[in-house]
């Protein structure tokens, strides 16, 4: 796959960011893929999914093969997804308790594995279960293990947070939940790899290589003419 | 020992002792032992240590449980949610304390526990607020955190189907925790939606077999009771 860094003019909403990432599952594994989709938005990529993907959905709360939100007549209190949402079971479905869920995911047997971000560093550090503020209540959930568990963990997040700051960063300011787990990440304003020589972009939207790097001040941005193999690949 | 068939929540929760370490199922409401909770807030021990999911959702179960002041310490990975208020408002009052672990560790200390493990080594949460003052080991290559298995007193526990030894099978994702917490708890109670005779599961598909099991209670039984009472 070719790097082109033109700006296509236009910021992706979450569902082209989404559109994108399946994209990608869908090419990287031809042959079908196991793939964890954190809560919240990452969970909009399985709507995006080309038919015939063979991708088999894990969530951890204990299913193979989830299929799509339940509604109606189809909701059953005993079978949900990681954010407690009424799901569905497709052909092939298993079910297993927590700790062979848990296996599964640290055990490297997951594909892929996307999930939202406070912040990622460089480095591929990820910061997205803890604002850190002295009031909040920590609550970590399944994310440490998710983030350190599949072959592949790529991002989807906005580029800048609510208040324009930059979200891939130097160094996180927030508490980690994982060290140099983050091969990739989705944005609005385009898709980066973290590889060892810098941040280098697959694809830009709505913004230019000079404004990036403007934005990620502190970051190093590769050279994306001359693309390496990401960082866990 | 094999389990018992018991006729009432109550008398399955009767000899919780106060401090007791209880291990409850369930992920958010999906395997929520509801009825065995609630009979642990009619027997009144105190001063319990709650590992669970989460800390409770709305007004009912472990929340409910939480509520009556019962609980000192909660074990769990995910407490704050969208309907978490009790234990929210008695977390900020500094009337519960909290112990937040990552949940598949979580469930890998219970695991281990049932399965007489001393302590195993865990990629997950190294480099995290949540590793530090644990002891970690680099093992080829890679950095791993010490972690140590959590043993109940008792648990509670949802499952579907048992026969009468104690053989159970679950439903769904209601399986959750059910069946590495029935190995982990000195004595675990299962509250099941009937219980049949034994021989009537395949025994291809148990999932809990009936030695982790010493006390069920069958709803099926109960309503029937109420009826002819």
């Amino acid at each position: 796959m070719t790097a082109s860094t033109e700006s296509t003019g236009t910021l992706r909403g979450k569902d082209e960011i989404a559109a994108a990432i399946a994209r990608d599952i869908a090419a990287t594994y031809p042959d079908g893929a196991y793939v964890n989709l954190g809560i919240g938005q990452p969970t909009l990529v399985a709507d995006h999914l080309p038919e015939g993907s063979g991708v088999v959905l894990h969530t951890e709360n204990g299913m193979l093969n989830m299929g799509p939100a339940a509604h109606g007549d189809h909701v059953d209190p005993d079978l949900t997804n990681a954010g407690k949402i009424p799901v569905t079971e497709l052909p092939g479905a298993s079910y297993f308790h927590h700790a062979d869920s848990f296996a599964m995911m640290r055990g490297g047997h997951l594909d892929v594995c996307v999930l939202g971000a406070f912040q990622v560093s460089a480095a591929g550090d990820l910061a997205n279960w803890h604002t850190g503020a002295p009031d909040a209540i920590p609550a970590v959930g399944g994310a440490m293990d998710l983030a350190i568990g599949a072959k592949r963990v790529w991002v989807m997040m906005t580029l800048l947070d609510k208040q324009g700051r930059p979200k891939i960063v130097p160094e996180c300011t927030y508490p980690l939940t994982g060290v140099g787990c983050i091969d990739r990440v989705y944005t609005d304003h385009g898709t980066f790899d973290l590889a060892p020589d810098g941040v280098r972009a697959r694809d830009l939207a709505g913004i230019t290589r000079d404004e990036l790097g403007y934005l990620l001040a502190g970051v190093v941005i590769a050279d994306s003419d001359h693309p390496e193999q990401p960082v866990r690949d | 020992m094999t389990a018992r068939v018991l006729g009432s929540y109550d008398e399955a929760v009767a000899d919780t002792p106060d401090g007791a370490v209880v291990l409850v199922g369930g992920f958010g409401m999906a395997g929520m032992p509801v009825e065995l909770i609630d009979a642990l807030i009619r027997q009144g021990a105190t001063d319990l240590t709650v590992v669970s999911n989460n800390a409770g959702n709305g007004d009912t179960g472990l929340a409910a449980l939480l509520a009556a002041k019962r609980v000192r310490k909660v074990v769990c990975s995910f407490p704050r949610q969208s309907d978490s208020w009790v234990f929210d408002g008695l977390y900020r009052a500094g009337e519960i304390e909290l112990e937040v672990v990552p949940q598949g560790n979580l469930a890998e200390r219970m695991r281990a526990a049932g399965a007489g493990i001393g302590a195993f080594y865990s990629p997950t949460g190294v480099g995290t607020p949540l590793a530090e003052g644990k002891e970690t080991r680099e093992i080829d290559g890679r950095t791993y955190v010490l972690e140590h298995p959590i043993r109940g007193d008792l648990a509670l526990v949802k499952a579907h189907v048992a026969d009468r030894m104690g053989n159970l099978v679950y439903r769904k994702t209601a399986r959750n925790f059910g069946p590495v917490m029935a190995t982990a708890a000195t004595t675990s109670i299962v509250q099941v939606d009937r219980v049949v005779e034994t021989g009537r599961l395949d025994p291809e598909v148990i999932v809990t077999p009936s030695i982790y099991v010493d006390r069920i209670v069958p709803a099926d039984v109960l309503e029937t009771q109420e009826e002819s009472s």
